[in-house]
């Protein structure tokens, strides 16, 4: 078999990136998040400006951070602060766009779980490192983009732990939960993307990516949700790649 | 020694079994390790950390059993490790005591704590179980004063009733130990970068310990007084700590270290191989000097130095 022009991990940094629009705020976390806005900012978004939760504002970023606290992030910022600083001038008061979020467990209404495995949070199972800025930008980003691994047990019914809240139980649940915005638009799987319907916050499935089949999505999926009417997910281009790999993570901090 | 200037292992000292800490830095910077090791070396135990996004400084304590009750946001060291080993160990054979908040209602706790007022109120938690699930038991927060009695509380506006809040409980420490890039013996603090929460955790404690990579002149940094975040009448102790966060970065001194992370994620997910990383580095090693002969001397401290205008190392292996 021939060798794959691109890898699942290059595959959802180029889709993540697709997601952010020029000019926008972005808030970014560790890891693929961070491969999708550089990419962004250097194809169709060079205006959007990057937010780290340990204080730092429009950074342009020469080396990838490996933590939102490392000093990679100082390079070229326009501000240096704190965490306070970020989470109340720039989120809390409504001037982040998206924000990006992980878990080890997404749910059908996009709620995530980045706390622990089990019904008791006392007596966990499997204990993760916690919220950390999570639960506040599911909060209070205008919009989130989740990046997730698609088994079965990571997308069930309803996770264990609302880390992070997402569209809660659909509907209009959220606003009546006394958040003043937000909520998921997309998860970004390693098998496709998956969107919520406007009116009533079901999910359904975007895109699917190349070599699979909505099918195949779906029973990687612990909930019942509509596959039928996604596309293929359109593959990376050429220049996309040569970015991502020889500018944005040349030294594969987290390119695979 | 002149004016505040105190010796790393004399201010150590001052931390008493069961002391209220919060601990300075952010997952991967300018956490003051070398006073984390000293409080393993003095043996301290049931200690009640504070914290929002700790990393290894928290793991290493709460390994070497130093730690009672933690709340906190956050425990791990990022890309480097996803959460921390000891931590994760302690909480799964229900060895420690701890309550989970996000980082932004941490730092807000922090931030009232060093205003002086009794909770913040915040926009964010709504709807997530952050609110709704409490680890701590009514007893074991009434069992110590120093917890809050209750975790949070939600709340509508007294100015429109449609606006709701969640009002989370001011931290008070009795300690707070910072690591920063310069200090001086009448405890004027530079921190070069971001400041994370340092600011707030050293305004609501009752005496703050800072350890710096350079003791300079007070005259120097009172030059230029405006990137001097923290006053020097809060400051209470200066220690002076070349290296004082390795393995974690300081922002123009040195990055953080690679090898030595990866030795220390992999021996702390066993037992025994986390007696022999203490043993070796920590317990084993009289002071601060040793430990920094342990890891490699100034071969490894040389490779870590930051290089202008990046403030750390460019060059710097990372996946290793």
């Amino acid at each position: 078999m021939a060798t794959p022009r691109y890898t699942l991990t290059e595959l959802m940094a180029v889709v993540a990136a697709r997601e952010i629009a020029d000019g926008e705020v972005v808030f970014a976390g560790t890891g693929l998040p961070m491969l999708g806005v550089m990419l962004a900012q250097r194809i169709h978004a060079p205006r959007c400006i990057i937010i780290f939760e340990a204080g730092t504002v429009a950074s342009r970023l020469a080396h990838l951070p490996m933590s939102v606290g490392d000093p990679r992030v100082m390079r070229g910022a326009a501000t240096a602060a704190g965490l306070m600083e970020v989470f109340t001038f720039v989120l809390q008061a409504g001037r982040v766009d998206v924000g990006f979020l992980s878990g080890a467990q997404v749910d059908r209404f996009g709620n995530i779980n980045s706390t622990s495995i089990g019904s008791d949070p006392r007596r966990p199972s499997v204990r993760f490192s916690g919220s950390g800025g999570a639960c506040d930008i599911a909060c209070l980003a205008r919009r989130t983009i989740i990046i997730a691994k698609h088994e079965k047990r990571r997308f069930p019914e309803k996770v264990d732990y609302v880390t992070s809240p997402g569209w809660l139980a659909g509907g209009t649940s959220r606003t009546e939960s006394g958040l003043i915005r937000g909520g998921p638009s997309s998860v970004v799987t390693t098998m496709g993307v998956m969107r919520f319907r406007p009116e009533n916050k079901e999910a359904y499935l975007a895109s699917f990516h190349p070599g699979l089949t909505p099918q195949a999505v779906a029973e990687a999926t612990g909930f019942p949700w509509a596959v039928t009417g996604a596309t293929e997910t359109p593959p990376p281009a050429d220049e996309e790649l040569r970015i991502l790999r020889e500018d944005v993570d040349p030294e594969r901090i987290f390119l695979r | 020694m002149a004016g505040k200037l105190m010796d790393l292992k004399a201010a150590a000292a001052l931390v008493p079994d069961g002391a209220t800490i919060s601990i300075g830095g952010f997952t991967t910077q300018r956490h003051p390790m070398a006073f984390i090791y000293e409080l393993i070396r003095l043996g301290r135990r049931d200690l009640y950390l504070f914290g929002h996004s700790p990393g290894g400084d928290w793991d290493i304590l709460i390994g070497a059993g130093c730690v009672k009750r933690v709340e906190l946001a956050y425990e791990a060291d990022e890309a480097f490790n996803t959460v921390g080993p000891r931590w994760r160990r302690a909480v799964e054979r229900s060895e420690i005591e701890w309550e989970d908040y996000s980082n932004f209602s941490m730092v807000a706790r922090f931030t009232a704590g060093a205003m002086g007022i009794p909770f913040m109120p915040v926009r964010s938690l709504l709807g997530s179980d952050l609110i709704r699930q409490e680890t701590l038991t009514p007893e074991q927060r009434f069992a110590d004063p120093r917890t809050s009695p209750r975790k949070l509380h939600v709340m509508d506006s007294p100015f429109n009733p449609l606006d709701r809040v969640v009002l989370v409980p001011a931290i008070h420490t009795e300690f707070a130990v910072l690591h920063v890039q310069k200090a001086t013996d009448q405890g004027t603090v530079r921190i070069e970068g971001q400041t994370f929460a340092d600011v707030q955790q050293a305004m609501c404690a009752d005496v703050v310990i800072v350890t710096a990579e350079e003791i300079v002149e007070d005259d120097v940094l009172r030059a230029e007084p405006e990137r001097n975040p923290i006053p020097s009448l809060a400051v209470n102790h200066v220690c002076r700590v070349p290296y004082g966060a390795h393995p974690y970065a300081v922002f123009n001194y040195y990055d953080y270290d690679p090898l030595q992370l990866k030795e220390y994620h992999e021996s702390a997910k066993d037992d025994a191989a986390y007696r022999r990383y203490l043993d070796r580095y920590v317990v084993g090693v009289k002071d601060q000097v040793g430990y920094l002969e342990a890891i490699g001397g100034s071969a490894r401290l040389e490779s870590l130095k930051a290089k202008p205008p990046f403030g750390y190392r460019p060059d710097l292996k990372r996946r290793v």
